[in-house]
């Protein structure tokens, strides 16, 4: 203490760089890298645990799908919907001209096999799940679904059409592991 | 009073309405504390860090820690295993207990041998003292939460400490329980006010700083601040001495989180919690086992319940029971030896504490006992009446000066705060 001070008392009043402005230095950066270094595990243990990741995929039967039914399974704390379309639906569902869609995706680039449409059941809107899997449910005015939340209108391949959701309802990770057997995730 | 943050309008525009630059500024920055401060001042902001520490571990462990029967001891593994970093988090939360104990325990012989305790900081004294009661408080129900062996039998035998209450002890203890032994509806309890307790310590700490605040801090010689030549400005003398400090205290602190992480646990504590089978040896914490040596000591359930909890209230009368005048141990040559003889005390209690009360244990455990009390009730107010005190330094930048043997050139750097800004 006795060595440095009067050292750096006359040297700062020329401007220059003293040992003080080094050790403020290289302490303040070490001590912000230290910050960062506790920080950082803090922030990462709220990410999904190792267990959660764990769950990350399921297998769905779907053999007992009729044609023209639809189910709805849970998969990372979301519904997919599974639906088995009809030929009537599926031809609906490409007969639609590309450039009137808001969202623009063909009914092919949707779907693996034509009659089988697996998407997440979540409205881009603002995450309500739609209606229109089960009987009886209003379908919107394209046949598909209709979120009641606030309004969004999707066709028979999930599309967006009208309402105030901007996106397509997304479609999942999936494989068919064989003709009955749907991997997810 | 103008200072160089006040430069800023917007800074100017808020302290007008609320002062928190001048306050930070005066408590914080300028605050004049002695200039001869040591190392062993560091330890109440060390505690005051490590109560952060505990917060904030404690804060992202109870969002993995489920307070039920069937879920507490897999959440605690859970958090061991699944978590990102959960079992830094863990370790760090229960050996930062120990690190706690650790700093408040020095800090606390700090004010034994400095007499920090003596008028006009009793209250600040027994701020402190009721801190203590808090941590214990703290301390033990967490250390109830995992629901392993050591923490559910750790549980009952303290609980039923209560029931030798006379008449209505059996009565309190279901009362705490939420039944007719610790179960679920105790481990939810417990875990309400363990997270509880820290703030209820936040608040008693902010009290014990505003009493420090106002009388300011003692010193080595124990002599009242004189003239601002007495004293150098908190920061950034007092700021960069404890980081010193801190980061000494993170160093021993890491050694144990990553190298000796349940060094102070038990293993026991690893197998889940079963009502119906009492581990053959049951300790508790390093940090009670002064008291438990004490409550042992005392043939009688009663009795030796009081004998425990007298053995820390009796701190609150320790500033009357010191009938010394003089604060510092320095000037105290006798009361210094005993001072060092009640630490070495504490410590052999700390011993018979760790050990089964068998053989030649009860016996060290009672003269021990027998010895902490008469250090408070006997020793101290004799010493007081008896000793002849060295004599006392002028004042506290003379003895400074004096002993850097520079007479009065102004050989150390610090320039006093008041006379430095008009």
């Amino acid at each position: 203490m006795a060595d440095t001070a009067p050292e750096s008392e006359q040297a700062s009043p020329q401007g220059e760089e003293t040992r003080r402005d080094f050790l403020i230095l290289a302490a303040g950066g070490m001590g912000a890298i230290a910050t960062i270094a506790v920080v950082w595990p803090l922030i990462e243990t709220m990410n999904p645990s190792a267990d959660v990741l764990a769950l990350a995929s399921t297998e769905v039967d779907i053999s007992a799908i009729e044609v023209g039914q639809a189910i709805t399974v849970k998969w990372r704390g979301k519904p997919v919907f599974i639906r088995h379309r009809t030929q009537e639906e599926i031809d609906e569902a490409r007969a639609v001209p590309l450039d009137e869609l808001s969202h623009v995706e063909s009914d092919e680039e949707r779907v693996k096999k034509a009659e089988w449409l697996i998407m997440i059941g979540v409205c881009t809107h603002l995450g309500c799940i739609p209606l229109g899997n089960k009987l009886g449910d209003p379908v919107g005015l394209f046949g598909g679904w209709f979120c009641p939340c606030h309004g969004s209108h999707y066709d028979t391949s999930g599309r967006i059409r009208q309402g105030p959701a901007p996106d397509n309802l997304p479609i999942p990770e999936y494989e068919f592991l064989d003709d009955t057997l749907v991997k997810i995730g | 009073m103008t200072t160089p943050l006040h430069r800023y309008r917007i800074v100017q525009w808020i302290d007008y309405r609320l002062p928190i630059f001048s306050w930070t500024n005066e408590h914080l920055v300028e605050y004049p504390a002695p200039r001869n401060l040591n190392y062993w001042w560091n330890f109440g902001s060390l505690a005051g860090i490590m109560l952060v520490v505990q917060i904030v571990t404690g804060v992202i462990l109870a969002m993995h820690y489920m307070p039920h029967v069937d879920y507490a001891f897999n959440s605690t593994e859970h958090i061991m295993r699944n978590v990102e970093w959960g079992w830094m988090m863990r370790y760090l939360h229960a050996n930062g207990a120990s690190m706690f104990f650790v700093v408040v325990y020095i800090h606390i012989f700090r004010g034994f041998y400095y007499g920090s305790y003596k008028s006009p900081r009793e209250i600040l004294w027994w701020m402190g003292v009721v801190i203590l009661f808090l941590m214990m408080g703290s301390s033990f129900l967490g250390y109830v939460l995992p629901w392993g062996q050591m923490s559910f039998w750790a549980a009952t035998v303290i609980t039923n400490l209560i029931s030798a209450v006379p008449w209505i002890g059996e009565t309190l203890v279901q009362w705490l329980w939420g039944g007719f032994s610790i179960d679920n509806p105790t481990l939810n309890r417990f875990y309400s006010l363990h997270y509880l307790l820290p703030f209820l310590i936040c608040g008693v700490a902010f009290i014990h700083l505003w009493a420090l605040h106002h009388r300011k801090s003692n010193n080595p010689l124990g002599i009242e601040v004189k003239s601002p030549r007495d004293t150098i400005p908190f920061s950034p003398y007092y700021t960069v001495k404890d980081l010193v400090g801190l980061g000494v205290m993170f160093f021993v602190l890491a050694i144990f989180v990553f190298y000796l992480p349940n060094f102070l646990g038990e293993t026991i504590n690893y197998i889940k919690a079963d009502p119906l089978v009492t581990p053959p040896h049951i300790v508790p914490e390093w940090y009670f086992l002064p008291y438990y040596a004490i409550l042992r000591a005392v043939p009688d359930k009663l009795g030796g319940v009081i004998a425990m909890v007298a053995s820390i209230a009796i701190l609150f009368a320790l500033p009357w029971l010191d009938t010394g005048k003089v604060r510092s141990a320095r000037f105290r040559p006798i009361y210094k030896q005993f001072f060092w003889i009640f630490l070495a005390d504490c410590f052999v209690l700390g011993w018979v504490g760790a050990n089964p009360p068998e053989g030649s244990f009860i016996l060290i455990g009672r003269i021990t006992t027998i010895y902490y009390f008469a250090h408070f009730l006997i020793i101290l107010p004799l010493i007081g009446k008896f000793e002849r005190t060295r004599p006392l330094p002028e004042s506290i930048h003379q003895a400074v000066l004096a002993k850097k043997g520079g007479g009065a050139a102004p050989d150390s750097p610090p320039q006093p705060s008041a006379a430095g800004n008009p």
